[in-house]
């Protein structure tokens, strides 16, 4: 008996009137844990009943106390007929079981009804008091901590990391049972509900089992999914990284934000290794990785994670072939065996975390994804979901290999995610390939590499930026060039990562959101020539995105992209792609050719004219975007970047598909001129149309800024406003003469209104920043594009800006140290002057002992690296289209990380701008998408969010049509969400997520449905003009002239 | 391609200050994108028309759904669905409860019943205010009376409890239940010229000293009770009082009286008053028209034709003898002092009770 949950009823408050006759309602409550039931009295003839009941007490198996969630149900009594239900309350205790987080659940939660949505409040207690139970077999993992947070809590500090966790459970969706004929729509919604509950309660309770397997005692980055799957059942799937996390002293974490990190930092080595090209036998190139399959699902059967041997990530080969870094030594071998050893032992090396530690990330390979073409089927045994884990087991296999490929071992910012339409799903996996520091991964490890510290030092700006594959051996053909930062090591010369920017990564100017948007026609089809189809598809979207993404980039004259995420969505006749991700210009970069258009028949004068004419065009908005964004890189000679890269030049070419259909591709050299241009050739109208449709996206209005990261790079005096919000849009196609340009066109334009729309409402809160934009497609009919965007406005203080954007000198010591003055201004500004210098240190080392390696000029090489890797892969997938299926994947452009989180950072600058809280009868409870709370500090996290609700409406006009309808019912969700975590004492969801919005309508039956999704950590945060200041606040002007100038003298 | 759904939900609600005005005034959305495009707006923010359209839509989306709230006000203070700031919620309930001058003419006085709503197309007509915002005005004057008209206590009190209204509003609002409740006639074409201002204020030294309440038998705090054998506190006059009236009656109907009052009164004004002839010709009339008012008062007519009989028997007559405010604001206070120094005058207090008020109550109403 290792549990006893007590709950009191306390009251009611604003309860519909059930009974017309008298106006008034006579109110009782059901409470339900497992199959025990409680009643309290009713409470005549009120809207406002004061029940006042006894303690309710459960004696439960604390493997119940987390599956099952707790039930209220508000009923009216009725002498005569039956009761009438009011509505219900589910209660997750999930963040009672562990002794840091919340110890009471109590407050005021509103009644939701699926039908009538909320009805009146009521108001509960919960408490459990747990027995410690010895049983070693034990089924339940109470006291393992969750958080959908993807980096480390803030106030924890991670001991080790362990790696990946999955889990996924399947069922019967109720909604297709056949019972679901003969019930209320009622009924059915809240078997759905609570079915839904029960399984991520289960899921929960077994992805924690693992994590004790793996003597972790934390989530982090947990990411719960539903696949509503139809006819075939119900899938709830969940990926997180097992971690072992120390809570940090009060006093440390009451300290600013940044203290604690920044100790850690000056103790981490810098396992920097400067020569990563060790493996002389390089991988194959990522064309020859792929591997297309599709079988019929049936077909599989579980694999062994013993199985994988064959695919273990590291290099078996030594170091030091051929490439110029000599100075890695023996350390780095050994460093590279005890990640490799740390690593091998793990069936995926992948990390949900988007940041890291200050050390932890040491470079990074480049996106790596995988996706793959699925037919539903009837799940027939619940109770072995073998065919989905194989599935996943499956796309996971091929991101590892290609992980592999690209030099390294780990996969850092992992996420899955799934597309269903029918009986056709599309599983797709992505992440970045990265090499990994491995103190953070076993134990044991940390002495040996504190050793190292003296000689293992590079700028810590630059350091992930260096490829990690062998130069000589790339997977791909590259185009590289020495470090612009360090000169020493070879880096691309353009990156793609799904991470959040490293807080260390020395960035000129702002980010930018850029989005690359896609729509393809499909034949209807079915089943597996349906399959087929969108397979064959695939491969041309995402050619198609890359290149979008890639002119995008050039044109904001950046060189980076970090919080990458290609969306693929299928639809009955269509797919769409969507990729939105931040572009930031690195320093440690080389700069971004301009894009240079050609014509195919250069003969005709008006032509010529036509398409000098659009150059310019070209030029001028390139131009405009590097003021607008602040990008002012300093010239730097050639000779002083180093040596021309003695390897064969290789031949650049751009390629694109002629017409939409067609998969004949172009070659172009682009070998001839000497700065790197990337070329967009006009050979048609389609190619006319998108350089037209890559010069209508208009900047946000001056004052707006905007990205899908947690912070906004270049921007880093955040005040403490902050707007969450979610915005819909469907809008309905109209059916004659769609074709691909004209869908495109449609859904640039909808993306493009709604960004508008965005911008205009938030408009008082200028000057401000959208962070974390997260855009999602989804297609629920034929003619009906769904978009869901949730975001954050943060407001930004435009006077007191710390100046970020530094005129580069040409001596890389003075630019890195410049950098190094960027990066620790956080630091500098919250730190007493011995903390500041200690924090210093790392960056400096890196910077003195950068490490040389072999550099490549020349950007259009690295643009060709994937356009090239695409044409052989489009040539190929001809052949390969017979094949029932195909799993895509692309490994491109690398990035290494070794940071600490980056709001940590952020979270710093503003306490002292902090408004207080507004006195209100009902807790300001706020919700934001990020980590962090700007000019606040958490406290404490109470535990996981996650919550699934159902609404329903057969009224749909009179709730005021569709918008009205949801509207109201993503406001109730937010009360919810709200309500929750007030009553566990939080004023704050942090890393909140919108995972689902599954919206349905008929308006002919005027009928409407819609399933949401979300989840969060709760927290308590305070004010930071509230806490009482332990170091003296240092203004950051003065300080950092100071420790800067210690900094290189250092 | 057209957006069949178009929504934006933000954790703290937005308010649009322009927009709500726009939308309590009555404007349908077309209208609204109308005007805002007229204000430059698009100008501004470089807006476009359909960004503007679905903004707006948005805006009158929310406000719909806080309608219901807002008809209860402390109910959007404890609601949990909209988190709105506490000085937007104030905000809100303020400017869905303030009303138009020219609305509140039409309807003070009159019975808040469906007929007079369905009068309101006429009214709507008639001052140019939209026939939706006389609705909600309306509306809001029929649900404040219905929730204050049986409690006791004091009745701007009960209103600032009940709607959390700012001071001056529930003043306002007390004066239209309490004209609503007496029925006082206001919509005589001779009565045009008197603003709400001028009738509100009379309805405040009304509720301060012609009702039960005034008398101070009534607790201090309102007490919500509903079982309200006695009669309300504020928003009835007392009858008792208007009972009491009659006894003034003597005043005219007793020659040597009247005389006598007379003579005081033009003793004490001799050379004081611009119009002094017109003063000493016309007092017999004056104090007839002052005092019959107040003796009729027993007939729930007569309470009605109260601002009508007081324009026609005080105000019409001293403004065609042009007299200044100063001239009547010297008569009135001699002429109710001096009714002190009649000796065979009893009902001193009951006399002050009605004169004070009435007296206030001319001065302001005298103007063009």
């Amino acid at each position: 008996m290792p549990g006893k949950l007590k709950v009191k009823i306390v009251a009611g408050r604003h309860l519909p009137v059930m009974d017309r006759a008298s106006d008034l309602t006579d109110a009782f409550v059901e409470v339900k844990f497992g199959n025990t039931t409680f009643k309290t009295d009713v409470y005549h003839k009120s809207l406002n009943p004061q029940w006042n009941s006894e303690w309710f007490k459960f004696e439960v198996d604390d493997e119940d106390l987390q599956d099952e969630p707790l039930q209220i149900t508000v009923l009216d009594h009725d002498t005569y007929s039956a009761n009438d239900a009011i509505g219900k309350v589910y209660i997750d205790i999930d963040p009672l079981l562990y002794s840091e987080a919340a110890t009471v659940i109590s407050g005021w939660f509103p009644i939701y009804d699926t039908i009538h949505g909320i009805r009146g409040e009521i108001n509960v207690v919960v408490k459990v008091d747990l027995f410690n139970d010895l049983n070693r077999f034990r089924q339940s993992s109470c006291g393992v901590k969750f958080f959908c947070t993807t980096s480390i809590p803030k106030c924890y500090r991670a001991v080790i990391i362990h790696g990946f966790v999955e889990e996924l459970v399947v069922n019967e969706d109720p909604e297709y049972q056949w019972i679901d004929r003969i019930r209320t729509p009622r009924a059915s919604n809240e078997a759905r509900q609570r079915l839904i509950s029960l399984m991520s309660g289960e899921l929960q309770r077994k992805i924690g089992l693992k994590v004790l397997e793996m003597r972790g005692n934390a989530v982090v980055g947990y990411l719960q999914c539903f696949d509503l799957e139809g006819e075939s059942g119900l899938v709830v799937r969940a990926i997180g990284t097992a971690c072992t996390l120390d809570k940090l002293s009060s006093t440390a974490a009451f300290l600013p934000a940044c203290n604690s990190p920044s100790k850690e930092m000056k103790e981490i080595p810098f396992n920097e290794d400067p020569n990563p090209n060790t493996h002389s036998s390089g991988p194959s190139t990522p064309l020859k990785n792929q591997t297309y399959s599709f079988s019929p699902s049936k077909s599989y059967s579980r694999q062994s994670s013993s199985s994988d041997t064959d695919l273990s990530l590291t290099p078996k080969t030594g170091m030091g072939s051929g490439s110029a870094g000599k100075e890695g030594g023996p350390f780095k071998a050994l460093l590279r065996q005890q990640t490799q050893s740390a690593l091998e032992q793990r069936e995926f090396p992948f990390f949900t975390l988007t940041a890291f530690p200050p050390g932890f990330l040491v470079h990074v390979g480049g996106v790596v994804s995988a996706r793959s073409v699925k037919l539903l089927d009837r799940i027939h045994n619940p109770d072995e979901p073998e065919t989905r884990d194989a599935w996943w087991a499956e796309i996971r296999q091929e991101i590892k290999s290609h992980a592999k490929a690209l030099g390294c071992h780990a996969v850092v910012g992992y996420s899955e995610s799934t597309s269903i339409c029918e009986e056709v799903c599309i599983l797709s996996a992505s992440g970045t390939a990265a090499v990994l520091n491995p103190r953070f991964l076993q134990d044991g490890t940390v002495e040996g590499c504190l050793e190292q510290r003296q000689e293992e030092n590079l700028p810590a700006g630059c350091g992930f930026c260096h490829i990690p594959y062998d130069e000589l051996n790339m997977p791909f053909p590259a185009h590289l060039t020495y470090c612009y930062s360090c000169r020493k090591q070879k880096v691309p010369d353009v990156l793609f990562t799904t991470i959040d920017l490293p807080t260390d990564a020395t960035v000129i100017g702002k980010g930018c959101l850029i989005q690359a948007r896609l729509c393809r026609l499909k034949k209807k089809a079915q089943a597996e020539a349906n399959a087929t189809a969108i397979s064959n598809l695939l491969p041309f979207m995402e050619y198609e995105v890359h290149t979008q993404l890639m002119n995008k980039l050039k044109l904001k004259g950046m060189n980076a992209l970090f919080g990458l995420r290609i969306q693929i969505t299928v639809g009955e006749n269509m797919l769409m792609g969507l990729a939105s991700a931040t572009g930031v210009y690195l320093t440690a970069l080389p700069t971004p050719g301009g894009i240079q258009i050609a014509g195919k028949t250069p003969n005709d004068g008006s032509y010529e004219q036509h398409i000098s004419h659009m150059q310019k065009k070209i030029n001028d908005t390139i131009a405009k975007n590097k003021e607008l964004y602040e990008i002012n890189p300093p010239e730097i000679p050639e000779e002083i970047i180093g040596s021309p890269i003695p390897e064969p030049r290789q031949r650049s070419r751009l390629l694109r598909s002629q017409s939409e259909s067609s998969d004949e591709v172009i070659e172009l050299d682009l070998s001839h001129g000497k700065k790197d241009a990337f070329v967009l050739e006009i050979d048609d109208t389609d190619a006319m149309e998108d350089v037209h449709s890559l010069l209508t996206d208009v900047p946000p209005p001056s004052g707006f800024y905007s990205c899908n990261t947690e912070i906004m790079p270049g921007i880093n005096n955040w005040t403490s406003e902050i707007q969450m919000f979610t915005s819909v849009r469907v809008s309905r196609l109209s059916n004659i003469n769609l074709t691909n340009q004209t869908l495109n066109k449609n859904f640039n334009d909808l993306c493009e209104n709604l960004l508008k729309s965005l911008y205009f409402k938030l408009r008082s809160m200028i000057p401000c920043c959208l962070c974390h934009v997260n855009f999602t497609v989804s297609l629920p009919e034929d003619e009906l594009i769904q978009v869901t965007v949730t975001a954050v406005a943060i407001t930004f203080d435009k006077h007191q800006a710390v100046q970020t954007t530094k005129t580069h000198v040409e001596k890389s010591l003075q630019r890195a140290s410049t950098d190094n003055e960027e990066l620790l201004q956080f630091p500098l500004e919250l730190c007493t002057d011995s903390l500041a210098s200690h924090t210093f240190s790392p960056a400096k080392e890196h910077l003195e002992s950068a490490s040389s390696n072999s550099g490549i000029p020349a950007a259009q090489r690295a643009t060709s690296v994937d356009y090239s890797s695409f044409a052989d892969r489009c040539n190929s997938w001809i052949e390969l289209i017979k094949l029932k299926a195909q799993t895509i994947r692309r490994g491109s452009i690398k990035t290494t990380v070794s940071v600490e989180k980056a709001s940590p950072l952020t979270e710093g600058h503003f306490r002292q701008r902090s408004a207080p809280c507004a006195n209100s009868t009902v807790g300001v409870v706020k919700m934001t998408p990020l980590s962090f709370i700007p000019g606040a500090k958490i406290t404490k996290y109470l535990g996981i969010i996650n919550m699934f609700f159902i609404r329903e409406t057969t009224s749909l006009r009179e709730e005021g049509g569709v918008s009205g309808f949801l509207h109201a019912f993503i406001a109730e969700v937010f009360a919810m969400v709200r309500a929750h975590v007030a009553a566990l004492g939080g004023n704050a969801v942090v890393s909140y997520i919108m995972k689902q919005c599954v919206f349905m309508e008929n308006p002919n039956k005027n009928q409407a449905q819609c399933l949401i999704n979300v989840s969060g950590d709760a927290v308590i945060f305070v004010r930071e003009s509230e806490l009482e200041i332990i170091s003296p606040q240092q203004p950051v002007a003065s300080c950092q002239p100071a420790c800067s100038g210690g900094e290189i003298a250092t | 391609m057209t957006n069949e759904l178009d929504i934006f939900v933000g954790n703290t609600t937005l308010i649009d200050e322009d927009v709500y005005r726009l939308w309590l005034d009555g404007y349908s959305v077309n209208d609204a994108v109308g005007l805002r495009v007229r204000s430059g707006i698009l100008e501004q923010t470089g807006a476009t028309a359909g960004v503007l359209q679905s903004d707006t839509m948005d805006h009158y989306r929310t406000f719909h759904m806080l309608e219901r709230l807002l008809h209860t006000p402390p109910k959007l203070l404890h609601q949990l669905v909209f988190q709105i700031p506490p000085s937007r919620q104030a905000l809100l309930i303020e400017r869905y409860y303030t009303f138009d001058e020219a609305f509140v003419r039409e309807v003070l006085g009159k019975k808040l019943s469906k007929g007079t709503k369905k009068d309101l197309d006429d009214i709507s007509t008639k001052t140019g205010v939209t026939l939706k915002s006389c609705r909600r005005q309306f509306d809001n004057f029929k649900r404040v009376f219905k929730v204050v008209e049986e409690m006791r206590g004091s009745l701007a009190g009960n209103i600032q409890q009940h709607f959390l209204l700012s001071d001056r509003l529930a003043r306002d609002y007390a004066a239209v239940v309490f004209f609503a409740n007496n029925r006082f006639e206001t919509g005589k074409k001779k009565l045009q010229y008197l603003t709400f201002g001028d009738l509100a204020f009379c309805a405040e030294l009304m509720i301060q000293n012609w009702t039960p309440g005034a008398v101070g038998e009534a607790p201090p705090f309102p007490s919500p009770s509903l079982d309200s054998q006695v009669d309300d506190m504020d928003v009835d006059l007392d009858k008792e009082f208007l009972q009491d009236l009659k006894e003034l009656k003597v005043l005219v109907a007793d020659k040597d009286l009247l005389d006598l009052h007379k003579s005081l009164v033009c003793t004490a004004l001799r050379g004081k008053l611009s119009i002094f002839p017109e003063m000493e010709a016309n007092f017999k009339n004056l104090s007839r028209g002052l005092v019959n008012i107040a003796s009729k008062l027993t007939h729930t007519k007569d309470v009605r034709d109260l601002f009508v009989d007081l324009v026609e028997k005080f105000i019409e007559p001293c403004r065609s003898d042009r007299w200044l405010l100063n001239d009547v604001r010297l008569f009135l206070n001699q002429y109710s002092a001096s009714v002190h120094s009649l000796d065979g005058f009893r009902h001193q207090a009951l006399w002050d009770r009605y004169m004070v008020t009435l007296r206030s109550c001319l001065l302001r109403m005298y103007h063009d």
